[in-house]
């Protein structure tokens, strides 16, 4: 579960590791080769792990839904203090990725709960209040969707539309990479 | 036309045009409003006629009985060709009124292409007797969630009730039928916008027919009873709900779009009709894209406008009691939809915790009564209960059926108001179905372990033991050993377990790999629990509407005329009768 703590280790995207050329890890680009069967992948993974914590890196801060904000009323929502206070740093979440529009992209939301629908593709469908929008680094393949992840990025606070959907958003983790929880 | 044709032949007719339609990809021309459109008498309408292969204006002709169609309307024509980069051309009219009723016969032509529809305009001269108008709708309101109601609310001993439901108990009633334009089975949106406009429409549609117009807000109009009634008589418009204010239903009161899912569109139609009574849920639309948990994609915040303009802006139950003496009211109680009766006063479950003060129903028309009866040129009020809908979707009958008794609760206060006037006419209806039936009571005491082994039917379907229901009509506890067997005819893959779901709403599917729908494993271990393989596409998360007609009942001025069958369009035009708003009743 949340918080304990090797929950945070990462670990590449599981549709990456089949079909995604390049795999972008803390800023560092790891050729992927394409030619890897699932099998040689799994065993490097310890190696990638180790090269994503060099021993300088900020940890993550392991960040809760329930910490998002301090109070959700029908006039909106209040940030924590918590959030505010990691505007702009790495912070790691766990959720759960709602059903993406495309099967590859470099964006995904983040929901608390699996979403049932996909407010994407259903007309009466809606956005709970306190999802995260994640930008990856790059596009990368999605999983299904409703499926448990942890993200890694940095942190941005604050009303931000998105400049091709049009998708507003509140919270985003951006540079993120994400993993299959 | 049709109409002095024998049936026989008019089927003919039909199923002519329907093989002429089959075999040539370019057809005849288009024509909204509709054949067979019923059309009041100063309403406002859009006449559009899309002529295929694109045609230029001067080959392009419409008449109306014989003559020029823009001289009968008196209103300038727009002609686009080739409209949005399509192969064909549009002939437009906005905002047409024809104030004298009568049969209009609308041809179209260009080439050898000719198509024709024909309207009736109608007045209200029979009418004009109700001052103001309440229409309930119990979303997706099925009959078998009548009887559950009935049977939980005032419980069922030697085959008689212990009392009648407010909703039941009217002297006119109705069978609705409430298919659209375009399908068998409607939506709400479709569904609420031939109660508002009179005009059948399209699934996601309100307002609006649909056309190949390509922007949501581009389609033909057709002008809501909100709209009517304020523009023409000076009346108040209320617009309540516990739903999200810009749901399908509430909206259909004032939209005109092509997509139900436009929320922020809709609020903006709700700023510009201005209903003088706002509640439901759904404040995120209202706030501006800055604060952190709006949906609005600009900078408006409209409850600032609101408030700015004269509407006090409530947001709890204390706050609107509070409010008493509004001249104007925007309740916004949630962020979504507002809790059921069920999660609210029994289980405290759904989001009770994160908002505990909200309104009921009750309250709710009370104070919408309270402002809107100031206007002594009278009231709209449309009124939804409009969870009895989204649980029958998610296969959660218990709650629909607290919510039902909701329904009923609010029509008692509003039989209350209009007791003693004799000026208000009232309406209780569902928009649409749901395949819903109860087909027995499961039984914890019957031997066997799985849920049919539970299930008593005929002589063995004994009366359930809810205990009898407080003094607000909803039994204290709903997790009794004998238990109504409540079906549902449309589902996904989904473990039914036969018992209410007393931690939260039930989620009968989740979404698998590939985007089709699997079973919510959660319920599947549940001693008893069946398995059941969904009937519906795997693309279906939840149950889904049925075409049935639906039952409405109405009492006061007016009220009378509804008999019989009805289409869902006669229930506006018997509203707008009632009200006499037709040009020629004392406008």
């Amino acid at each position: 579960m949340i918080g304990e703590a090797d929950a945070w280790g990462f670990t590449p995207p599981r549709c990456a590791l089949s079909r995604a050329p390049t795999l972008p890890l803390q800023g560092r680009v790891f050729q992927c080769d394409r030619s890897l069967t699932r099998r040689s992948a799994l065993l490097s993974l310890p190696a990638l792990a180790l090269l994503s914590r060099p021993a300088h890196a900020v940890e993550p801060v392991p960040l809760l839904f329930e910490q998002l904000y301090k109070s959700m009323g029908v006039r909106g929502l209040v940030f924590s203090d918590m959030v505010q206070a990691l505007k702009g740093q790495p912070v790691a979440m766990r959720g759960y990725m709602a059903p993406p529009l495309k099967p590859e992209s470099r964006f995904f939301v983040l929901t608390r709960e699996p979403m049932a629908l996909c407010p994407f593709c259903q007309s009466d469908a809606d956005w709970p209040a306190d999802i995260v929008v994640v930008y990856l680094d790059r596009t990368t393949p999605l999983l299904g969707g409703g499926e448990a992840v942890v993200v890694r990025g940095r942190l941005e606070v604050g009303s931000a539309t998105d400049l091709e959907t049009g998708f507003v958003s509140q919270l985003r983790i951006v540079d993120a990479v994400f993993r299959h929880a | 036309m049709a109409r002095s044709l024998a049936p026989r032949a008019a089927l003919f007719v039909v199923s002519t045009l329907a093989l002429t339609v089959a075999a040539l990809p370019a057809a005849a021309q288009t024509i909204y409003p509709i054949d067979r459109a019923e059309i009041l008498a100063g309403s406002k309408f859009d006449l559009k006629v899309e002529f295929p292969g694109a045609p230029a204006a001067g080959a392009a002709k419409v008449t109306i009985n014989g003559q020029d169609a823009a001289a009968v309307l008196g209103k300038p024509v727009a002609f686009q060709e080739r409209e949005d980069g399509q192969g064909h051309s549009a002939f437009w009219v906005r905002d047409a009124v024809i104030t004298k009723p009568g049969r209009y016969t609308v041809e179209a032509t260009a080439g050898d292409r000719k198509a024709s529809v024909t309207w009736e305009v109608f007045d209200t001269q029979a009418g004009g007797k109700a001052k103001n108008v309440i229409l309930f709708i119990g979303d997706g309101l099925t009959v078998a969630h009548r009887t559950a109601a009935r049977i939980l609310a005032k419980g069922l001993k030697e085959g008689k009730y212990g009392g009648e439901l407010a909703i039941d108990d009217m002297p006119a009633m109705a069978l609705v039928s409430t298919s659209g334009m375009d399908a068998v089975v409607t939506d709400s949106a479709n569904a609420m916008s031939a109660y508002t406009t009179g005009h059948k429409s399209c699934v996601n549609a309100m307002g609006v027919y649909c056309s190949l117009s390509k922007g949501n807000l581009a389609h033909p109009k057709v002008e809501t009873i909100s709209e009517i009634v304020k523009r023409s008589r000076g009346m108040a418009v209320g617009v309540v709900t516990n739903t999200e204010i810009e749901d399908a239903t509430p909206a259909g009161m004032v939209a005109h779009t092509r997509r139900r899912a436009d929320y922020n569109d809709i609020v903006d139609m709700f700023w510009a009709v201005k209903p003088d009574v706002i509640m439901g849920g759904g404040s995120p639309n209202f706030l501006a894209k800055s604060t952190p948990g709006s949906k609005r994609t600009d900078d408006t915040d409209y409850i600032k406008r609101f408030e700015e303009t004269g509407w006090k802006f409530v947001s709890t139950r204390t706050e609107l009691d509070a409010a008493k003496g509004a001249q104007k009211l925007l309740g916004l109680f949630h962020t979504g939809n507002l809790d059921g009766a069920l999660d609210r006063f029994v289980l405290k479950k759904g989001t009770v915790d994160k908002f505990p003060d909200q309104p009921d129903l009750t309250d709710q028309v009370r104070a919408a009564l309270d402002v809107l009866s100031k206007n002594d040129k009278g009231f709209v009020l449309m009124v939804e209960s409009g969870r009895i809908d989204k649980y029958s979707h998610s296969l959660d009958w218990e709650r629909a059926v607290y919510d039902t008794i909701m329904l009923d609760n609010a029509v008692k206060i509003a039989k209350d108001f209009a007791a003693p006037r004799n000026d208000t006419l009232i309406v209780v209806v569902g928009d649409h179905a749901h395949g819903v039936s109860i087909i027995g009571t499961y039984d914890d005491e019957r031997p066997g372990q799985r849920l049919r082994d539970k299930l008593g039917v005929y002589e063995q379907s004994i009366v359930p033991n809810y205990p009898a229901a407080n003094a607000a009509g909803y039994p204290d506890k709903v997790d009794v050993s004998r238990r109504l067997a409540f079906m549902f005819g449309s589902y996904p893959d989904w473990c039914e377990t036969g018992h209410p779901y007393l931690s939260g709403e039930n989620v009968p599917a989740v979404a698998g790999p590939n985007k089709d729908f699997i079973a919510n494993e959660a319920y599947c271990n549940v001693p008893g629990a069946a398995r059941r393989e969904g009937n519906l596409p795997q693309s279906a998360p939840q149950g889904v509407h049925s075409a049935d007609d639906v039952v409405l009942t109405a009492t006061g001025p007016g009220s009378e005329l509804f008999r019989g069958r009805i289409d869902n369009t006669r229930v506006f035009r018997i509203m707008a009768t009632a009200l006499g708003l037709s040009p020629g009743n004392g406008e």
